[in-house]
């Protein structure tokens, strides 16, 4: 039986409103016990975490893990590594590889791929439609058979309503979330950047709000009409934030993300052409970023998604409307969310350890985000006092493009722990 | 680096040989007001332009149907006409953009005929202008199009100067900036 004492942390659990200096004992993968000077069994492990948070594992519902079909942006082992290496125990690998993940072979693969590594816990997600081509349904309960724990086409919109709809109507059989990347394809019209002053100075094709906006609104609808699960990914706008707010309020089921670069950066990084500062949906105005913070501090925005997404630098060493979208995001969030969002006095820390840890395994209903007795035993040990510089060199993952290089950010993970062994540690 | 052009963003040289040429044809460009008429949104004429012309001192304007303006255009300094006889009426200066033909297929303009007709520079127009009016283009030209052929080749037209000053400009970009001495103005002048 084996058995690890983390002693004398912090423990901040939202799941159960505690947050107090406790010992914390894991035994055989799962959560045993949380208590006052509990003192170690005979053998068991003890870790010391005075002056540490000991916080349920951090989920990231939202990676691109790029196997197969990317492996030399990403493999799902090097993708775990940098999960765990940010302070995360569970991620969600989006379905936008090559070949897509649209069939349970394909889920199955991911699957096994994220066991063999032994790292952070891998999930599946699948497509919503074959080869998100946006044409027909993927076999959805085969899917979820297989281990799939969303399906969407992330990166690219489903623009036909009516298909959108039968999806998430098929998708009640399972109780399965729909997520969704939002974008009206005939407003961005093949868009860079925002659009705004900085696009028309730049001379780059802008995407206006409206094109994220009229989606979310669309799918909202939908999800009142069928009652299922949708999951809106990455909000970036105050349109978007807003009407995600009222639809809560209507008792619509939704579930929304905030990515660290949305709440942190606006357009205004996109000067000089920096590619790494490229994504979609595109960094926003002040406006749209204060937004989405407010959303993140009220719940409308209830999970912190990084939106990991790896790629080579040759990629990025493109012109800026050639180059591809995204940044990696797992090795930075904590530090992000801590930096932008705690020590800002927007959120506590028991609501950043709700929106990385708790909200994330309840929106796509994943074992983990509580240190309840029974649960999985994924804690992660954060440093909410260390000061830190971004280096890319130091990433875990196999790629580098962030634009947050050289930023100083607070608390960072220093131990990870995934089914009671520790996965990750930093030299303190 | 010499830019000789990117995408849609600049042409600093085109904007030179703008300033070059207006500059040759009126006293000064302090308060002088110049509407860049057209596709905007594509251009990187505009974008160089637009800049040269407001340091120096001029009142920028622009002209099209919002379909081909750049989002925000009036953050730039400039004032917007959604209408061709509202600039004229305003302008000494018309800098007319190239209408790519292509911009119809994909939706910005439903015709070359009603673009012509709403937006042409035609010589009704400009000889119903309130002032002498000056009248540049960076070419190629659409003649019938975004400028009547009348006008191009007309007396307020500029255009055959812009292209010799164009070789001026760029021969002088490129002796100033590969290490040439600039003219000492104490010898009067190169």
């Amino acid at each position: 039986m084996s058995r690890v004492l983390i002693r004398g942390g912090r423990v901040v659990d939202p799941s159960q409103g505690i947050d107090a200096v406790l010992d914390l004992v894991l035994a055989d993968g799962a959560v045993a016990r949380l208590g006052d000077a509990i003192e170690p069994a005979d053998g068991a492990e003890v870790i010391d975490a005075s002056g540490l948070v000991v916080a349920p594992g951090l989920i990231d519902v939202h990676v691109h893990l790029r196997e197969p079909g990317g492996e030399h942006k990403e493999t799902i082992a090097s993708g775990a590594r940098a999960a765990v290496a940010g302070g995360f125990t569970a991620v969600v690998a989006m379905p936008n590889t090559d070949p897509p993940v649209d069939s349970p072979a394909a889920v199955g693969f991911v699957r096994a791929q994220g066991l063999r590594a032994g790292l952070a816990r891998v999930y599946p997600s699948g497509c919503i439609t074959l080869g998100q081509a946006g044409e027909q349904l993927t076999e959805m309960g085969e899917l979820v058979g297989a281990g799939a724990v969303c399906v969407t086409d992330d990166g690219r919109p489903v623009m036909s309503a009516g298909l959108l709809r039968m999806a998430l109507e098929y998708s009640r059989s399972f109780d399965l979330p729909v997520a969704v990347h939002e974008e009206e394809l005939t407003l961005s019209r093949g868009g860079a950047m925002n659009e705004g002053i900085i696009a028309t100075r730049l001379g780059l094709t802008g995407i206006p709000n409206a094109a994220e906006d009229v989606m979310i609104a669309r799918d909202l609808i939908l999800a009142e009409l069928t009652g299922a699960r949708l999951h809106v990914q990455h909000v970036a706008t105050r349109g978007g934030v807003e009407l995600i707010r009222a639809a809560k309020a209507k008792g619509v089921r939704v579930t929304a993300e905030a990515s660290p670069h949305h709440f942190t950066l606006t357009d205004e990084a996109v000067e000089w052409y920096n590619t790494n500062a490229k994504m979609n949906p595109p960094l926003r105005s002040a406006a749209d970023r204060d937004a989405v913070r407010q959303g993140v501090a009220d719940g409308t925005l209830c999970v912190i998604a990084t939106d990991h997404a790896p790629h080579h630098y040759d990629e990025k060493e493109q012109a800026f409307e050639d180059a591809p979208n995204g940044i990696v995001g797992l090795e930075t969030a904590v530090g992000l969310a801590y930096t932008e969002l705690v020590a800002t006095g927007l959120i506590d820390l028991a609501t950043l350890v709700e929106r990385m840890s708790c909200a994330p395994a309840r929106a796509l209903s994943l074992p983990g985000g509580t240190l309840r007795e029974g649960s999985p035993a994924d804690v992660t040990l954060l440093d909410p006092h260390l000061e830190w510089t971004v280096d890319p060199a130091e990433f875990q993952s196999r790629s580098r493009n962030t634009p947050f290089a050289g930023r100083k950010l607070r608390c960072r993970a220093v131990r990870t722990v995934v089914g009671g062994s520790t996965v990750w540690e930093r030299a303190r | 680096v010499i830019n000789a052009g990117d995408g849609k963003h600049e042409h600093p040289t085109q904007g030179l040989l703008d300033l070059l040429t207006i500059r040759d044809h009126r006293p000064a460009l302090e308060g002088l007001k110049v509407c860049i008429c057209g596709d905007v949104l594509h251009s990187r004429v505009a974008r160089s332009n637009l800049h040269g012309l407001r340091r120096l001192g001029a009142e920028v304007g622009v002209c099209g149907p919002l379909t081909l303006m750049p989002a925000d255009v009036r953050d730039l300094g400039v004032r917007y006409f959604p209408r061709i006889e509202a600039a004229i009426e305003w302008a000494d200066v018309l800098n007319v953009l190239r209408l790519q033909l292509e911009r119809m297929k994909g939706g910005f303009i439903p015709s070359l005929r009603e673009y012509n007709r709403v937006f042409g520079v035609t010589r009704a127009r400009v000889e119903a202008a309130p002032r002498d009016l000056l009248i540049l283009h960076p070419g190629p030209m659409n003649r019938g199009v975004e400028i009547d052929s009348d006008v191009a080749d007309g007396p307020h037209s500029v255009i055959l100067q812009q292209v010799t000053n164009g070789v001026a400009v760029r021969m002088a970009v490129l002796y100033l900036l590969a290490g040439g001495p600039a003219a000492d103005p104490a010898e009067g002048g190169a």
